[in-house]
């Protein structure tokens, strides 16, 4: 089977049970994404398919081929670190780390999913989200961090958010901005 | 997880073709992995049918939309034009899973996924619908998220979908398309299945016969729409209770109402005397009970969920009072 992850081609016969996860953790020696709960409820294994975060442990890797996987590794590097990256440093938002890769390529769709103006169960307006800190802990729900780091983990996606200065990013707009 | 053969399918035909031959189905697989991994589903084939061109939405002629079987949930709740006629649907599924889940499961798969509870997950229980004639370990057990409507001394399972729940609502119709090629038109109110003396048939489909679409048919003018779940954690949790609701109001009165229930049976529920109870009436306390009185007449509780019972009838009224602006 090939693979391609991270921008790099991948060969590879792994059992036809494996799950992209353990594909990128048992077979080629991709063990930044983690693997918590094995059954989708935990968030650690969240990697980016096509640009959408999904949980890689629930998704078979033949089914794959011929996708673009991204996962912890393909993000940033220690030398180069990708901007949610250093917000999750800079906040400290986590304790263990053990949940991080995983919360940080969630974050890193999340924000995706935002600016092409998908809703959330926390929007009123599900046409013209106001993208303050309660959609995002809605929208990380996905994402469990056992030490409980969450507020720090808001506050990092939150900079990135605001850092990345993109309209579909801001917090509650003001009556006249909405109008302009 | 047993072992199992794997095709990719290249049609439609292939696919129901492939599948005949005791296939199983997979799209987003995160139901049906989940269980596999528990070898409480052990398929000896996997059909994949993730890569037929079933992804699109499209609008049709009589106003209604048609819904690709594959539409991945998060595309379904973001589209504006479900947004537009259907805020339920939008709102019912964005109440449901996580943001990973969503962009995985597909329209199809999240009708399909297995109504369960946590003694089906559990193989070293007694259940009836992973094993029949086993028994049920939920009643008599914990039995706190189980079902107050419908159930059978077999199985009290639910249903977990919030989709469904509000296709229910609107009225929706699954095609299909059946091993012989044969396609087949199936209202949501005949789909699923009681569980009766066999919980582990869940709906009507024939073997190898595969979900290809969703109909909605055109929205309801002026309606208003609601989905309020009630759930223990405020998020990535399934319904204790919910309510899908789309009502309409004409002069003051209830011109019409379309109200589908989840997380109380083992299918989304809905109940035509809820609904007559309602149609035809100016929205008051006294008909809010009446019709909290219809849908509860034949509920029963097994112990830990007794408190469904007034949770469906409070969130029932609350959602009224919403629905009738009240």
């Amino acid at each position: 089977m090939h693979f391609t992850i991270n921008g790099q081609s991948y060969e590879a016969e792994p059992d036809i049970r494996t799950s992209v996860l353990d594909l990128c953790r048992e077979h080629l020696g991709l063990t930044g994404s983690k693997k918590g709960c094995d059954h989708g409820q935990c968030g650690a294994c969240t990697v980016l398919i096509n640009g959408r975060r999904v949980n890689s442990c629930l998704t078979l890797a033949v089914m794959h081929q011929d996708d673009e996987i991204v996962t912890i590794e393909g993000l940033g590097s220690p030398e180069d670190l990708h901007p949610m990256q250093a917000a999750f440093v800079a906040h400290d938002g986590y304790q263990c780390g053990y949940c991080t890769p995983g919360q940080i390529c969630s974050a890193v769709g999340m924000l995706d999913e935002v600016k092409k103006g998908w809703p959330s169960h926390a929007s009123a307006d599900l046409t013209d989200v106001s993208f303050d800190n309660s959609e995002i802990s809605e929208r990380m729900s996905g994402n469990l961090c056992r030490c409980s780091a969450y507020p720090n983990i808001v506050d990092a996606i939150r900079e990135v958010a605001d850092q990345s200065g993109d309209e579909a990013l801001k917090p509650a707009r003001q009556p006249a901005e909405a109008g302009a | 997880m047993k072992t199992f053969t794997y095709e990719r399918a290249g049609s439609v035909d292939e696919a129901v073709r492939d599948s005949s031959a005791g296939g199983r189905y997979i799209a987003g697989g995160t139901n049906l992995l989940d269980l596999m991994k528990l070898q409480v589903e052990t398929p000896d084939k996997l059909v994949d049918i993730s890569r037929l061109p079933l992804d699109r939405i499209e609008e049709r002629e009589d106003g209604g939309l048609t819904i690709g079987a594959l539409v991945p949930n998060s595309d379904l709740a973001a589209d504006p034009r479900v947004i537009a006629g259907y805020e339920v649907l939008s709102r019912a599924l964005l109440a449901g899973a996580s943001g990973q889940l969503r962009n995985k499961a597909s329209t199809g798969g999240n009708l399909l996924q297995r109504t369960r509870c946590y003694y089906f997950y559990d193989t070293a229980m007694a259940c009836n619908k992973r094993e029949p004639g086993s028994g049920c370990s939920a009643i008599g057990g914990f039995n706190r998220i189980h079902a107050i409507l419908g159930a059978s001394e077999h199985c009290i399972a639910t249903h977990p979908s919030d989709m469904a729940v509000a296709m229910r609502a609107l009225d929706a119709v699954i095609i299909t398309q059946k091993a012989d090629g044969d396609k087949r038109r199936i209202s949501i109110h005949d789909f699923y299945r009681l569980p009766g003396d066999t919980p582990q048939i869940e709906n009507v489909l024939e073997p190898g016969e595969l979900i290809t679409h969703v109909e909605l048919p055109a929205p309801v003018e002026g309606a208003r729409h609601l989905y309020r779940k009630v759930r223990d954690r405020a998020s990535y949790a399934f319904a204790l209770v919910s309510v899908a609701g789309v009502v309409r109001m004409d002069g003051g009165m209830i011109a019409s109402a379309a109200l589908a229930f989840g997380g109380v049976a083992h299918m989304p529920w809905r109940n035509p005397a809820v609904e007559a109870a309602l149609v035809g009436k100016a929205p008051s306390a006294q008909a809010f009970e009446a019709a909290a009185d219809a849908l509860l007449a034949d509920a029963k509780g097994y112990g830990s969920n007794d408190f469904k019972i007034p949770l469906a009838r409070r969130t029932l009224i609350a959602s009224l009072r919403e629905l009738t602006g009240e």
